[in-house]
């Protein structure tokens, strides 16, 4: 009986375990409350991508009514893909986060730290499930919110003004998304996903529609922090707290990412797509982020904004992959996803690591930290590895797609300049492991010690999924190639 | 505001007819315009008006900081535990006709539930965010 309702119960676990951390303001009790709740989304996410696999996309009509009037779940494989990608990540982030939160977060409100982060694993969730399209507003908003909450959270006080920053673009984004909602249902009637899907193609010549569409792509790349919507984002993820900006990296762009994939193949289509003037713009501006993204990067004395900076790159490569349209074009971008998820939460842990340790993250307070704490640089190492795309990790997985994609399209130029943009990874990676292996006095920062085993688990936990996934490449390829299928043979 | 007897004696006054006029909302908002989130603000205003009359120390023996939480959080238990009820009693997900025997008395019971709900996170929401503009002092 229970199994017919997990596609809802993939959202209300959460949002019930949030409100408990708030009435029950304990920290190792609102700790534990989201541990069982993020581990019971993973288990509910592992069953549902098994289930879709096997038989198809699964239904949920809420409060029992029928699908274009009521709210219906609809979780095909894309769908899946990202709640197994957003609970895996949160799960291994809160496992991590107890020593962290305890330095980094008062006493008072490490409660209302659980609370946030629950409440933003909600909207992720809802996000991923949800079939209508206004109810993907509602949860953007929920996690939009907590975000904004969460990244204020940080020490520095520039935190708050990081955090008042993205609220304002964040906002921006998700009016404009709300609006272009508002225009197609002025035009259809409709706010179901698969309904707007059947009624669209009547009107899509229409001049409201052309607006529609242009609201939606920028309203959704400001969520994305595409080039040149990325503003809100260094200061963000330099600002806020390990484990938010662990946690923001691997997952709420990610999502955002969803939202234009739903939008753009579920509700428009491909051949819509195909017709209209998109993916050009959108593979320019991903080019723009991919080598901007990374040569920024190189300049930055915070390695937290050295990371924040290489995420715009590699939000570059995911659109770049969607913008070739293609089959290959889409799966590397849909393994990116995942894959930089890997990379990125592995990275921002083990800086969470080191600042719990010396206090800082200034590549030049890191001189001598590869004695220090090998294990935690040495994971920093493998994931910087990843992020440049070595052989053997998933780094080298995702840019072998994007450049097969490049190649079969006949775009060789792209493919000369996502090499181009991964030396810019090397020389931004190479900068953090030279401080941190050759410069310093050896007896410096002797009373230096490892990480705390309940960071290092979780971190090499994800470093070593950097290298699984990079080896045993099948499972996530498969998923990725049925997800961009799915998206590519038009709306169901 | 002390020696404003006169304000003293009509705030007094008129706080029972607030309150009983966001109850009346609340629970004839299935027959009428209303419902918990008008009746959750109404109820708050009653109480942002005793806070400006009597004082924010007045206001924080009757409505301290871990009443107001609980209640922000509470709100939300109800209005998800009503769709886990639902869920329970064999129907999906705030399918409110599955919490009576008859679909009729079951959807006006659910629909009753979830507004409570709504109203008590609402009214508790406005409660603590008055007060904490106003006394800016400790995190709720």
């Amino acid at each position: 009986m229970i199994f017919s309702h997990i596609p809802v119960l993939q959202v209300i676990v959460p949002l019930v375990a949030a409100p408990l951390c708030v009435i029950f303001p304990f920290r190792k009790f609102c700790w534990t409350v989201a541990l069982a709740a993020t581990l019971t989304s993973l288990w509910i996410a592992l069953t549902l991508l098994i289930t879709v696999y096997a038989h198809g996309p699964i239904t949920y009509e809420l409060g029992g009514w029928a699908a274009p009037w009521g709210i219906g779940y609809r979780i095909d494989i894309l769908s899946a893909y990202m709640t197994v990608l957003v609970s895996l990540i949160s799960s291994v982030i809160l496992v991590f986060s107890p020593r962290s939160i305890g330095a980094e977060i008062s006493n008072a409100r490490a409660h209302l730290f659980y609370t946030l982060y629950l409440l933003n694993l909600t909207g992720l969730l809802g996000i991923a499930v949800t079939g209508d399209a206004f109810n993907l507003f509602v949860f953007l908003e929920i996690s939009s919110l907590s975000s904004y909450a969460l990244i204020a959270m940080g020490q520095d006080r520039r935190a708050l003004t990081a955090a008042f920053q993205y609220l304002i673009m964040g906002t921006i984004g998700a009016t404009f998304y709300i609006i272009a909602v508002g225009l197609m249902y002025a035009m259809t009637g409709t706010l179901n996903i698969a309904d707007l899907a059947q009624r669209l193609p009547e009107v899509m010549e229409t001049r409201t529609i052309l607006v529609a569409l242009a609201f939606l792509i920028v309203g959704i790349g400001l969520k994305i922090a595409l080039f040149p919507f990325h503003g809100w984002l260094p200061n963000a993820y330099t600002y806020a707290p390990s484990v938010v900006s662990a946690f923001l990296a691997a997952t709420a762009t990610k999502v955002a990412v969803y939202i234009l994939l739903r939008i753009l193949f579920s509700v428009f289509g491909p051949d819509a797509v195909a017709a209209m003037p998109i993916a050009q713009p959108l593979m320019i501006l991903a080019l723009f982020a991919m080598t901007i993204g990374s040569a920024v990067a190189i300049f930055q004395d915070d390695a937290k904004r050295l990371l924040a900076y290489s995420s715009i790159a590699q939000i570059g490569y995911i659109i770049l992959g969607i913008s070739f349209l293609s089959v290959t074009g889409l799966t590397g971008g849909i393994l990116h996803l995942f894959n930089h998820a890997l990379m990125k939460s592995a990275l921002f842990l083990s800086l969470g690591a080191v600042f719990y340790r010396i206090g800082s993250v200034q590549i030049s307070d890191m001189a001598g930290l590869g004695r220090r704490m090998p294990w935690t640089m040495a994971a920093f190492v493998v994931g910087g590895m990843s992020l440049v795309g070595t052989p053997l990790t998933v780094g080298f997985i995702s840019k072998w797609y994007l450049i097969r994609a490049a190649l079969e399209s006949g775009w060789w130029p792209i493919a000369v300049l996502v090499l181009a943009s991964s030396l810019l990874a090397m020389i931004y990676i190479w900068r953090v492991v030279e401080i941190a292996y050759f410069r310093g006095h050896p007896e410096a920062g002797a009373d230096i010690k490892e990480a705390p085993l309940s960071m290092l688990v979780p971190i090499w936990f994800l470093t070593g999924a950097n290298i699984y996934f990079g080896i045993n490449t099948g499972d996530t390829i498969t998923a990725a190639r049925a997800a961009a299928t799915m998206l590519l043979g038009g709306p169901q | 505001m002390n020696s404003h007897s006169v304000v003293r004696v009509v705030t007094k006054l008129l706080m029972p007819f607030i309150f009983i006029y966001a109850l009346y909302v609340q629970f004839h908002g299935d027959f009428g315009p209303g419902g918990g989130f008008q009746a959750g603000v109404i109820f708050a205003s009653g109480f942002v008006l005793y806070t400006l009359v009597f004082g924010l120390e007045n206001a924080r023996r009757v409505a301290p900081a871990w009443l107001t939480r609980t209640a922000l959080g509470l709100g939300v238990l109800i209005f998800a535990g009503t769709g886990i009820a639902s869920m329970i009693y064999g129907g999906l997900y705030l399918d409110y006709s599955a919490l009576a025997h008859d679909p009729h008395h079951g959807q006006h019971l659910g629909i009753l539930i979830v507004e409570l709900g709504v109203g008590i996170t609402v009214a508790a929401a406005m409660i603590s965010l008055f007060l904490v503009f106003a006394g800016q002092d400790k995190d709720d």
